[in-house]
């Protein structure tokens, strides 16, 4: 006997339904931004691996306002014309895009620089650092944003 | 774009050999990120400083590139190591082209 859905089974159908949608729209965005910023730094690095130190990230753990968020890059080179630091790159994983700014560096400057910066949402900064033989290092902070900074 | 006036202060304009000038700059621009919409919806175009040059005597010796997730009036800090004596350019890359530019001169003995 094939009977036809009551309304209670109905409306548990729908629920579900906007339910699954919901939750796959929520979910696709932060994947994509995730993996595009993985992709920037495989095209810095050339590939490689970056190595955890020498980059030193400075922002502060809880920001209030997400449209100007102060940031501090620098790295440990000795900045000779043998050795030095050529590029950073800094990216942020939770933003719509996810480069922020590069800087490059010269034997004749020191491989420190502080800017402000926007941040979408509560993220991850990364920090990679290129030096001039190719080595790549980096550095992450993790920033709450309270006001996020990407406007309406 | 040409009447904007950026604002650079050096800590110091004379150094020995091998000393580091810290430089600030400051530069009004909206920095107009390509996210936001307008009141009808629509998504206001992206308009940015795309790029950050300090030249010495027409040498790079700082650049960076900017992306939208850089502030609305950049402010740069960073620190030069020069070795001659000279004039240092500052160049501000607009999205539409245009320019800003200025100058401050050093002095390396």
């Amino acid at each position: 006997m094939i009977s036809p859905l009551n309304r209670r089974q109905a409306l548990a159908l729908g629920t579900g339904a906007v339910l699954a949608t919901t939750l796959s729209l929520r979910a696709a965005p932060a994947l994509a931004a995730k993996n595009s910023t993985d992709e920037a730094i495989k095209a810095f690095t050339g590939g490689k691996e970056p190595v955890k130190g020498k980059v030193k990230l400075e922002l502060p753990e809880i920001a209030e306002n997400g449209n100007t968020v102060p940031m501090t890059v620098g790295v440990d080179a000795p900045m000779t014309k043998e050795s030095f630091v050529e590029e950073v790159m800094i990216v942020a994983d939770g933003n719509p895009n996810p480069g922020v700014i590069r800087f490059h560096f010269t034997p004749s400057s020191v491989p420190e620089a502080n800017t402000r910066i926007r941040l979408a949402e509560t993220q991850n900064v990364i920090a990679v650092a290129r030096m001039n033989d190719g080595s790549v290092f980096s550095d992450v902070k993790q920033v709450k944003v309270t006001i996020g900074g990407c406007g309406g | 774009m040409a009447d904007v006036k950026p604002r650079i202060k050096l800590d110091k304009k004379d150094v020995a050999q091998g000393g580091v000038i810290e430089v600030k700059t400051l530069v009004s621009h909206t920095m107009e990120s390509g996210q936001r919409k307008d009141k009808d919806g629509k998504t206001i175009p992206r308009k940015i400083l795309n790029t950050f040059i300090c030249d010495l005597n027409g040498k790079t010796i700082f650049s960076a590139d900017l992306e939208s997730a850089v502030s609305a009036n950049p402010y740069f800090q960073f620190k030069l190591k020069p070795e001659e004596s000279g004039t240092l350019t500052f160049t501000w890359i607009d999205d539409d082209g245009s320019k800003i530019q200025a100058t401050e001169q050093i002095k390396v003995s």
